[in-house]
């Protein structure tokens, strides 16, 4: 039989100011990296967000034979007027590319003014439109004109205003400046079927404004609901405090995997808020196991302190903790070293919250509980254990008996 | 424990797990020899399982009816129509004007005697339809104005009659299972398109908001075979008095043409060398179109021509006018273009023909937006994704073996610690992923990219029922307990663990499949499924097999855990 992690015995709460000192230490520095970036000109936002939570347009496009460096696409970019895109290789693609760019300008008031004058180029010619269409009107009631073109072609009349925007016109501008270097496949075709095509557009994510903030509220506040429902279910099966100490560190987590994105720039997209979702259910589960634990001793030894059963609590389930929670981490380590470029956010996402998940347990929920007892004034950190049987307090018989913390 | 209950349990374990790898794996219909080759049973799973556009590739497009536009047009039109309404009975009534912003949408009319409000009223309800509106007389005004009820409904089908419109228009596509559906609140006229297998969103997009009119008209000319054609603008306007008139209009006439290409390939388009003259109003009218097809004579690309139907009153005076005008020339204006331009030989009742030279996705197309009439009001785009089946094809490759690959490592491990234990593990592990697969099937639910990590979260957590068990199992006996003894605490125990854990998690996924939109719902139906299911095969087919194991062994000294 093997058996690595029992007869443990580490004063897991004696540590809390340590652990709660780290925790916070990464908090701020992700608080630090988020603000620097918003505040200082020409920063980055303070958080990559994708195109689904910002809007925006991404396209994949694949090349035959050489693709073009990453250079020639932002030059040819450009030349659409497209200046602030990201173009991203694939690492275990070499024929495939990422662009991303970001709102064009006057769909939305968010935006830097840095794109403005793709904008003004783009102004003038609306307006062209406008005024042909109109001398066409002019010219249909009374025809004095002497009009350039007076049968402009119907494709152009009907080319609705819808088509202006973003989510249609963002595709079409990256389209305009692939076709520099060569023809795109037919689109029924695949790229190595069509003998006079160069690339191929393979994927495109293109969010208008309104959608993206959609999406991004509607998963901050289902995510947030969620955990409502995560504090009232485990308040019915335990007690509040222990509530708190699980929501609160789900939080943590959540808060601490943010400050790496904001402190790498990995950007976050719709399969990252996958993983956050993933990571808050593992964390959740971590907590739970322990409490469930701290519950039953509390019925198996009435006379021991709060603060010694916690520990024995953690010890007991620590060899749960490292095998369940190491075999997550060693498959997450899988999904990042051979998950490939599409779940790259995601597995960087699972990979930090499933160190953090472990660790917040143990440093954030149970200390948290324990600190919540002793501040309800049912006993204090350094109170003799002399009285402790009156000072028991009257629990229901679901939730857990609050008794003495003593260190 | 005795004999009775391990058999039933094992009766249950076999019937689902067959239940649940035929689902998976089984053809729907009857089973054929080749059902059982290694390429039957992929070919069936993918027949079966229902993935998502990210997965096997296609367009998904949200759009946005823009209802507010639609309530406006309507608010104007009311507003005219009221007006001329009171002015054709000679009623004293001056001006009208409208209001139609930030969800107002009022008509009034300016009444120079007041006295005469009931005439104006019962004169304006004769023919505008003011039904919902609520009508107020002030001292010099009559007004109606839309309430926020009614408003809502107006936007609501407004939405479904674009919904029906592109419905029919995508419907022609022939793409197996587009889905159509509304999203948000229900007049927010916000509409999810999503087309599996489609990669040109240009061509879809252009399809549904195209707008395509349609009119006979007859042609001011000479009869047959001396066409009146002019070759500049002017020079038909000269023919006219050199202005367009109520019943004498100009159109372009160019004889190829590929109206609906977009700005793609009419630069080489020739520009229209002709114009002619014709006579309003119109012989016929689009609406009076019945069926429009795209057909060929010789198959070439490039020679295809429309030919339509009239529905019967239209034939009749389609009839009259063609009987009446033998060897005059009758005009196809589609979208302000003269299209054909053709002699009348006989009668012609309700069949006829645009011969246009169209490629045949063109002749398709204007057939198909000829057909289902004009969208309500203008669309708005708020999101659009293509995903090519390349890269569908490698995220389910990157998912799938990222899954198996943690799923191989898990299994080595738990049978390398758990040893014998470690068997039950994975006979749990294996059947929850088919039962959730059989149940995502059942409920006929799609599986997404977040889906699959909804499915890993579910394993991890099977995993952890396997290790609280395990580890609880090993306690017992370590503080002296019998092997049977122990399995039983170990159960129990840790089922209460198993139940909190598991309930907390279903309680968030439910919240999440409540207020989330597609990917997040993905990720909460798979889960929530996957972890039901987790308490049948890592708790119950586990015991059993537990059970099974001390069934055969009564006295059994030493567990292998």
């Amino acid at each position: 039989m093997f058996d690595f992690f029992s007869n443990i015995n580490v004063n897991w709460m004696g540590l809390r100011k340590p652990f709660i000192a780290v925790s916070i230490l990464v908090l701020l520095a992700g608080l630090v990296s988020a603000v620097v970036r918003q505040v200082m000109p020409g920063g980055t936002e303070a958080f990559n967000l994708g195109v689904d939570f910002q809007g925006g347009t991404v396209v994949t496009a694949k090349f035959k034979g050489d693709r073009p460096t990453d250079d020639q696409i932002r030059n040819a970019l450009e030349g659409t007027g497209l200046g602030e895109s990201v173009i991203q290789g694939s690492i275990d693609k070499q024929d495939e590319v990422l662009i991303k760019i970001p709102l064009l300008e006057g769909e939305t008031d968010i935006t830097s003014e840095a794109s403005a004058d793709a904008a003004a180029e783009q102004a003038p010619e609306r307006q062209a439109v406008e005024e042909a269409s109109t001398t066409e009107a002019a010219a249909n009631t009374n025809s004095t004109g002497n009009e350039a073109s007076p049968g402009s072609s119907p494709a152009s009349t009907q080319q609705s205003p819808a088509d202006e925007s973003q989510v249609s016109k963002g595709p079409e501008l990256v389209r305009n400046a692939l076709n520099t270097f060569g023809n795109e496949a037919q689109p029924n075709l695949a790229l190595e079927d069509d003998q006079n095509a160069k690339y191929k557009i393979v994927g495109i994510d293109s969010v208008g404004p309104v959608a993206g903030e959609q999406l991004r509220n509607q998963a901050v506040i289902a995510t947030l609901l969620g955990m409502v429902g995560i504090l009232l279910f485990i308040a019915f099966r335990y007690d509040w405090t222990y509530a708190a100490g699980a929501v609160i560190a789900v939080f943590h987590d959540v808060l601490i995997t943010l400050a790496f994105f904001t402190m790498f720039q990995w950007e976050i997209s719709l399969t990252v808020l996958a993983a956050l979702l993933t990571l808050v259910g593992f964390s959740v589960n971590d907590s739970i196991v322990i409490f469930d634990r701290i519950r039953e001793n509390l019925t198996l030894k009435r006379t021991q302190p709060l603060f010694d059963l916690t520990n024995d609590s953690i010890n007991q389930t620590m060899s749960r903790t490292i095998v369940t929670n190491g075999l997550v981490f060693l498959s997450v380590l899988a999904l990042v070293l051979f998950g490939g470029q599409v779940l790259r956010g995601f597995s960087l996402a699972l990979f930090v919250g499933a160190i953090t998940g472990t660790y917040s347990t143990i440093a954030i929920a149970s200390p948290i509980a324990i600190w919540w007892q002793d501040k309800l004034g049912e006993a204090r950190m350094k109170e003799s254990k002399l009285d402790k049987e009156q000072k028991l307090a009257s629990a229901s018989r679901r939730s857990v008996a609050r008794r003495p913390v003593s260190d | 424990m005795n004999n009775t209950t391990l058999l039933i349990r094992t009766a249950i374990i076999f019937a689902v797990t067959i239940l649940a790898v035929f689902l998976v794996i089984g053809p729907r219909g009857s089973f054929t020899a080749s059902d059982f080759s290694w390429q039957g049973i992929t070919s069936n799973l993918e027949n079966n399982i229902n993935l998502g556009l990210d997965l096997k590739g296609g367009l998904h497009l949200v759009a946005r009816v823009k209802t507010d536009e639609y309530l406006r047009d309507l608010t104007l039109s009311n507003s005219q129509a009221a007006l001329t309404a009171a002015k054709e009975k000679n009623l004293p009534v001056s001006d009208s004007s409208f209001t139609a912003e930030n969800g107002t949408y009022e008509v009034r009319l300016s009444v120079s005697d007041i006295s005469k409000s009931d005439e104006i009223t019962e004169a304006v309800r004769q023919k505008v339809d003011f039904l919902n509106w609520t009508e107020s007389v002030g001292s010099d005004s009559i007004s109606w104005s839309l309430p926020a009820q009614a408003q809502a409904r107006i936007k609501e089908q407004a939405t479904d009659q674009a919904m029906q419109i592109i419905d029919s228009r995508i419907n022609q596509f022939g793409v197996t299972e587009p889905t159509l559906q509304k999203r948000g609140t229900a007049d927010s006229g916000e509409i999810l398109l999503q087309m599996p297998g489609v990669e040109d969103p240009k061509r879809v997009k252009d399809i549904i908001n195209a707008e395509s009119k349609l009119a006979l008209y007859a042609v001011v000319s000479p009869p047959n075979p001396n066409l009146a054609t002019y070759p500049t603008r002017e020079a038909a306007l000269q023919s006219i008095g050199g202005v367009e008139t109520d019943t004498r209009k100009v159109y372009p006439y160019t004889e190829r043409d590929d109206s609906l290409g977009g700005g793609d390939n009419d630069q080489q388009n020739q520009q229209p060398s002709q114009f002619i003259v014709v006579e309003e109003p119109p012989i016929i009218e689009g609406d009076e179109l019945r069926d429009a097809n795209a057909v060929t004579q010789t198959g070439n690309e490039g020679d295809y021509q429309i030919s339509f139907s009239l529905k019967p009153a239209g034939a009749t005076k389609f009839g009259e006018w063609t009987g009446r005008n033998i060897n005059n020339y009758m005009a196809v204006i589609l979208n302000n273009e003269a299209k054909s331009v053709a002699f009348i030989q006989s009668q012609i009742f309700d069949q006829g023909q645009i011969s246009g030279q169209f490629t045949q996705a063109n002749a398709e197309d204007l057939a198909l937006t000829l057909k289902s009439g004009a969208l309500p009001a203008e669309l708005e785009y708020l999101e659009e994704r293509t995903v090519g089946p390349s890269l569908g094809a490698d995220s389910i490759w990157a998912g799938v073996t990222a899954a198996l690959g943690g799923l191989i490592f898990v299994i080595l491990f738990m049978l390398f610690y758990y040893r014998g234990a470690g068997v039950n593990a994975v006979v749990a592990l294996l059947l929850n992923m088919v039962l959730t697969l059989a149940a995502l099937i059942v409920l006929d639910a799609t599986l997404t990219l977040p889906g699959i990590a909804g499915l890993i979260l579910g394993i991890g957590m099977a995993v952890d029922s396997n290790v609280l068990i395990f580890e609880r199992m090993r306690e017992e006996i370590k503080d002296g307990k019998l092997v049977s003894k122990a399995v039983e605490l170990g159960f129990d125990r840790a089922f209460i663990t198993i139940i909190d854990t598991h309930v907390t998690t279903i309680i968030a996924a439910i919240i999440l499949y409540l207020y989330g939109s597609g990917p997040i719902r993905g990720f909460a139906v798979t889960l929530i499924l996957g972890l039901i299911i987790n308490l049948f095969s890592a708790v119950f087919v586990s015991r059993t097999i537990f059970m099974w194991i001390l069934d055969r062994n009564p006295g059994l000294k030493k567990l292998s855990i």
